[in-house]
């Protein structure tokens, strides 16, 4: 791959200023157009980052360049040109629109019917705002309160900065630089993201979520995540937020890495509802997400739980390799696919040590032109005696344009070992829908209620707020699929 | 004026005729019960008033309370005070009874521009008129009608006519597939709902059902067609003799 022109002028005006010492005052807002061995080192540069970190972005870089997109997975769009993206945007670049006239009014009308406050509007739609967040001082106490008991909870950046040894051992644990080819370009190109380190023997007393995180301004598009439990400890995280939000990248690729060790948990929650793009899918978000978590302790665990409504294509299988005896990995999904948005989600759960045991549950929606696939991986390794799968994939049909899919892969290599899979496909009938109507439900509503009655095992697994907000979310990404 | 006024009502099903000019006047305070041979269109006529897809008239009229029904959809009919007590009520798997009975009833008091009753409130008023019709807290829990006996449906059926206040209630065969003891319970539940303000038409196949709920009026549908009218003493005589004899001489 070559840098374009702009690309190396760019980098040559940076670097030279870098030698004579200016960086910091370099305002750059963005970084030039395209991917190259240079942006890598802008990017790193800009961040401050140490050698090896710099060094260890490289050689993911050189990893992606020798990778083929996969194409696998059952979504289809135009061919990304990856010359043609900014992998760097300094976080105060201004918002393009200046006030909510100028937003789509589909989505003033559905931050309304979600409830949210005018200034969280006018910030997720992307309009100039002058005020401070509230969020920011609320962060910040917050932040006091998690380290009184000596829980790290920051940006990755800043974690670099200060605990790089931690960091260090742990980034590509999980996930190593050439895993795939979007985990590859995330290693290579991450902005920022969140990092979470639990000691030994603590519980977390609330809920992480990212909303608290400061900084996270435009890190949206490669955001990587490292959460590091300690033995004994626990901690929830919820990823996400309810609002459909706006994003100038229509690429995102995420890379999110778990690690709990001896009888530690974690709770990985996420609401994703990323832009799904007009009715036929134009401008919408593409979504491909590496998630993975290590049950490396014993009798660990850790669950996923998800609810995918956003994005014009979601390509995601949270996953756990479970090497510790007796660890637990868990995976409860939620993905609606309406109009012409395509997801392929799924997950794996590698089972390594003794009697470890994984349950999963999906609950795919479509509906419109919709295309969903549930793609899920069950191997048993030859050491892995006396552990047990079970795996339920229900999926639902609203109208008769859309598609349900499910690819079970299943491996098992030890006789001692169980492994369940359960599958049905409903559509939601007319007797239903007449009943609830009957009962005096408008038809949004009625299919509100249906979807969500069908989706109850995941939904209970969310932190209740979240829950709540989600069922919602639910319905009103089904609008107007029922006549 | 009659709170429930059909006037001629014609529907094809496939096109097959299935109603074929029925006319019934429904006045406030009264209970009417609707009586008919298998097939003869009893369900079909409450599908039709309650404004099922494809259950559109071919000809005629429906008036509630003055107020035509036809240009309605089925969730506007029922907020205007129209309910169906299901012959087979359908299961809604997931849908938790409380949250299901919340919704239809805050959708009703919505439309009467009453306040919707807060969460506390609402359980409160739904646990005392569920322990009237015997259903346990434990079923309100439950997804609705997933698992419940056929007696179980029929008493939440009853439950959420209670709840709803409607102004005209539609009961198909709420008595089948009742024991002795539940046929008491449900009918007491619509007895204690009958006022001078609302109507109830009943269809039955059992004259033992109008021993509980007498109606002021029995009629008799056969082929889409209601071909004889009268007091309580007419179910009697379906008892007695069945259909054939009405239907001959009709
Ligand atoms: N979609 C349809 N197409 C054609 N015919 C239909 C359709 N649905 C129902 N029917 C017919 O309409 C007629 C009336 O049925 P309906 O269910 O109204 O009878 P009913 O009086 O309620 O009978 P029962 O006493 O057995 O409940 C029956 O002959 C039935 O087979
Ligand atoms: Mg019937």
């Amino acid at each position: 791959m070559v840098a374009t022109q702009q690309t190396i002028d760019k980098v040559k005006e940076v670097t030279s200023s870098y030698k004579y010492g200016f960086i910091t005052e370099l305002e750059a807002e963005k970084a030039p157009l395209g991917l190259s061995e240079e942006i890598v080192k802008f990017i790193s540069n800009k961040k401050k980052e140490p050698k090896w970190l710099l060094d260890w972005r490289l050689k993911a870089y050189k990893k992606w360049l020798t990778l083929d997109e996969p194409n696998w997975a059952m979504v289809n769009f135009p061919k990304i040109d990856f010359q043609d993206i900014y992998y760097y945007s300094a976080p105060k670049t201004k918002p393009k629109l200046n006030s909510l006239d100028e937003v789509d009014p589909e989505l003033l009308k559905t931050y309304e019917k979600l409830g949210i406050p005018i200034k969280e509007q006018e910030a997720l739609a992307g309009v100039a705002v002058d005020y401070v967040f509230d969020s920011v001082s609320v962060a910040t106490t917050f932040r006091e309160k998690l380290a009184d008991e000596g829980i790290i909870f920051c940006p990755i950046s800043e974690a670099v900065q200060n605990y790089p040894d931690l960091v260090k051992k742990y980034i590509g644990s999980v996930i190593p630089i050439g895993d795939n080819y979007y985990a590859a370009l995330n290693s290579a190109v991450f902005t920022d993201g969140s990092f979470v380190f639990v000691p030994k023997g603590v519980k977390c007393p609330m809920e992480l979520s990212t909303y608290f995180r400061i900084n996270e301004q435009n890190s949206g598009q490669f955001e990587r995540t490292l959460i590091i439990v300690e033995d004994n400890a626990y901690v929830s995280y919820l990823e996400g937020c309810t609002a459909p939000q706006r994003d100038e990248n229509q690429l995102h690729a995420a890379v999110v890495e778990l690690v709990a060790m001896d009888d530690a948990e974690i709770k990985y929650s996420t609401v994703q509802n990323w832009y799904p793009g007009d009715k036929d899918g134009k401008g919408g978000i593409y979504n491909f997400v590496t998630k993975r978590g290590n049950c490396l302790g014993k009798r660990s665990k850790i669950s996923w739980t998800q609810v995918e409504t956003g994005s014009a294509i979601t390509w995601k299988y949270p996953s756990c390799v479970l090497k510790g005896d007796n660890s637990v990995g868990e995976f409860y999904s939620v993905a609606v696919a309406n109009n012409a948005q395509q997801a392929d989600t799924g997950t794996k759960m590698i089972h390594i040590g003794k009697n470890t045991k994984s349950t999963i549950i999906s609950k795919g929606i479509s509906a419109g032109k919709a295309q969903n696939t549930y793609r899920g991986q069950v191997q048993i390794q030859k050491n892995a005696m006396g552990s047990r799968n079970f795996t339920q994939c229900d999926s639902l049909l609203i109208g008769n344009q859309c598609g349900a899919h499910t690819v079970p892969y299943i491996n098992q290599h030890t006789p001692s070992a169980r492994v369940e899979h359960e599958a049905t496909t409903s559509k939601i009938s007319e007797d239903q829908l007449f009943y609830c109507l009957q009962r005096g439900l408008d038809s949004e509503q009625a299919t509100s209620l249906i979807v969500n009655g069908f989706c109850k095992e995941v939904m209970k697994e969310l932190p209740m707020e979240f829950a709540v907000e989600a069922q919602k979310l639910i319905g009103i990404s089904l609008e107007g699929s029922v006549g | 004026m009659s709170l429930l006024e059909i006037k001629n009502a014609h529907l094809k099903l496939d096109d097959k005729n299935i109603l074929n000019g029925v006319s019934l006047s429904v006045n406030k305070g009264e209970v009417h019960a609707i009586m008919g041979p298998n097939g003869s269109g009893k369900s079909t006529l409450s599908y039709m008033l309650a404004g099922r897809d494809g259950y559109e008239l071919e000809e005629g009229e429906i008036l509630l309370d003055g107020i035509s029904l036809s240009e309605m959809e089925a969730d506007e009919r029922a907020r205007s005070g129209l309910f169906l007590a299901f012959q087979y009520p359908v299961e809604l798997p997931g849908v938790g009874g409380m949250s299901f009975l919340r919704e239809a009833v805050n959708s009703r008091r919505k439309f009467l521009g009453e306040e919707e009753l807060d969460h506390l409130g609402f359980v409160k008023e739904a646990r005392k008129e569920a322990s009237k019709m015997y259903v346990k807290d434990e079923m309100l829990k439950r997804a609705v009608n997933v698992g419940f006996s056929g007696g179980e449906k029929k008493r939440f059926e009853i439950l959420q006519m209670a709840m709803l206040k409607p102004k005209v209630s539609i009961l198909d065969e709420t008595d089948s597939g009742l024991d002795v003891d539940a046929l008491k319970i449900v009918s007491d539940g619509v007895n204690a709902q009958r006022n001078n303000d609302n109507a109830i038409v009943v269809i039955t196949h059992y004259q033992r059902l109008l021993d509980y709920i007498v109606p002021d009026f029995v009629h008799i549908l056969s082929d889409g067609i209601i071909i004889k009218s009268g007091g309580p003493e007419l179910a009697l005589e379906v008892e007695k003799n069945g259909y054939s004899g009405l239907i001959n001489a009709a």
